[in-house]
């Protein structure tokens, strides 16, 4: 057989089935087993009767909703700002507003939790957004912007021409079309707010706790099946979002930098 | 005006952001065990960093070898396996392509505690005792994909006469990959080391469900156990301070770079 120039993908896609496929095939196998290995139901029905899960499940959403609109209502204009050459024509505050996502999250947590406790600024719910919020804002920002970048000027142009007021032109042709960042966007900081471990823990002084904690505790105590359980709620609740935003996403990727 | 007011809401966000990251520079510069109590300025837990006398100093110098390890040697084994499966989905048609192309996607669509547990599923099922090894595989299966997608740009603006061509004249297929394809590659591969690299540098999540129980502490790992135990070992102050300056430094190179690239395609 001779090797053609497509065979030579076949490596990379027996380490993803071998790495990415069987490893999410595995959570599927255990959330459906018991520890001695029979199909069971009970780790998905254990979740709905566990008042402590279904509460952290609860306050996962709401922050992860609050912690989104947040970023897009501070990240749209930011965005908007940087992708409009009149208004700032420096790449600098574009690389400093994409930098803090190179970064550690971890290590940027800390010092937010560390500056609130030398404030005297009790930690709680207020500290956990505004915590997620600088943690998330720039995976928000960056998708619009690059959307925003790479749009056609001349349908903003053409409405302004038929006498739309600029007001109209954001509203009824910018912000539509700048859609995709915004989907993408929110798969990038809702998702993440949810399953985050650790982080909710030292901005509220393990106050709050959120979803991905919970599947940490559960796996590092070897409750592996109900811990899998938990895992795979949240791979139904990441598909559903991404088949609402899936599509739109492609277009706004290009380039990571 | 509306120009002064755009830029204003700018840099307030950007003091926003980066107040934690100066406050822990500033407080980089003094003595004190505690954060926030400045004591006079000093250099001496930047000192102790290097010469590595303070408590538990040992511990913080091997994670810090741990992380620059994994990641060296996970980025430049993503570069190498996402760069040839680069050229094959290149080459791949229709379905496949789609396939490949979506297969590439999971990685990064996935939140890291799922990747982590997922792999740690994993190892479990087959039996694999957790280590250096297991982390190096796990940051390779998030690190490839960076790899592929700043590949795959590069291997579309190229002209594939060329390839032809140098075998035409009678290049051994050997000598048409070093000499005609890699450097043509190159700046997509290099970009997509340092990504894969800086993925790896920043990720706690993956390596906490997949460093196994041998104690191996990688510098998130490390962190992650220090902040618990309540209160930052004073030495992480000028680590992190560092840290964020090379990634800023990296970022402004890889920017730069691109820019140039950009540049000398467009003419």
């Amino acid at each position: 057989m001779k090797l053609k120039r497509s065979h030579w993908s076949i490596p990379y896609v027996v380490f993803m089935a071998i790495f990415v496929v069987l490893p999410l095939l595995l959570i599927l196998v255990y959330a459906f087993q018991d520890g001695s290995g029979h199909f069971t139901l009970s780790n998905i029905t254990r979740f709905f009767s566990d008042s402590d899960a279904l509460g952290t499940f609860a306050v996962s959403i709401e922050v992860a909703i609050e912690n989104t609109l947040i970023c897009i209502l501070l990240g749209y204009p930011a965005a908007w700002i940087l992708a409009n050459k009149d208004l700032n024509r420096s790449a600098v505050t574009i690389i400093l507003f994409i930098m803090p996502m190179w970064i550690n999250a971890l290590m940027r947590t800390l010092a937010t939790a560390e500056l609130f406790n030398t404030l005297g600024i009790t930690l709680g719910k207020g500290t956990l957004l505004f915590g997620m919020v600088y943690d998330y804002l720039p995976f928000m920002i960056y998708p619009i912007y690059n959307v925003l970048n790479k749009m056609d000027k001349s349908y903003a142009e053409a409405a302004q021409d038929l006498g739309a007021t600029p007001w109209q032109v954001f509203w009824k042709i910018t912000v539509p079309l700048s859609m995709p960042g915004i989907s993408s966007g929110v798969l990038m900081v809702f998702m993440p707010t949810v399953s985050t471990f650790a982080i909710s823990e030292f901005l509220t002084n393990n106050k709050i706790k959120l979803f991905g904690t919970i599947i940490q505790e559960n796996i590092n105590s070897s409750m592996w099946n109900y811990g899998a359980a938990l895992a795979f709620i949240m791979l139904i609740i990441i598909g559903i979002s991404t088949l609402f935003t899936g599509d739109d996403e492609r277009e706004a990727e290009g380039g990571l930098i | 005006m509306k120009k002064f007011l755009a830029q204003a809401y700018l840099w307030i966000l950007l003091v926003l952001l980066y107040a934690p990251l100066f406050f822990i520079g500033i407080f980089s510069f003094t003595e004190s065990r505690v954060l926030g109590n400045w004591t006079g300025f000093s250099t001496k837990l930047y000192a102790n960093l290097f010469s590595g006398s303070m408590q538990g100093s040992g511990s913080l110098i091997s994670a810090v070898e741990n992380t620059l390890l994994i990641a060296v040697v996970s980025a430049f084994v993503s570069m190498m396996l996402g760069t040839i499966a680069a050229v094959g989905i290149h080459n791949l048609r229709g379905r496949k392509k789609q396939a490949v192309s979506f297969l590439n996607n999971i990685p990064m669509i996935n939140p890291d505690v799922i990747t982590g547990v997922s792999l740690f599923l994993l190892f479990v099922f087959l039996h694999f005792s957790q280590g250096y090894l297991t982390v190096i595989l796990a940051h390779i299966s998030f690190g490839t994909p960076y790899v592929v997608l700043s590949v795959l740009p590069k291997l579309r603006q190229m002209n594939p006469n060329i390839y032809e061509a140098a075998l035409d004249l009678g290049a051994t297929p050997r000598q048409a990959l070093w000499k005609v394809l890699v450097p043509q590659l190159r700046p997509g591969m290099v970009s997509g080391f340092f990504l894969a690299f800086t993925m790896s540098l920043d990720d706690f999540a993956v390596t906490f469900f997949t460093r196994g129980t041998i104690g191996l502490d990688t510098l998130s790992t490390y962190i992650y156990t220090d902040a618990r135990k309540g209160g930052l070992t004073p030495e992480l102050r000028p680590l992190m301070t560092l840290i964020f300056l090379i990634i800023l430094i990296l970022l402004v190179i890889i920017n730069v770079r691109q820019e140039k690239m950009n540049k000398s395609t467009s003419k």
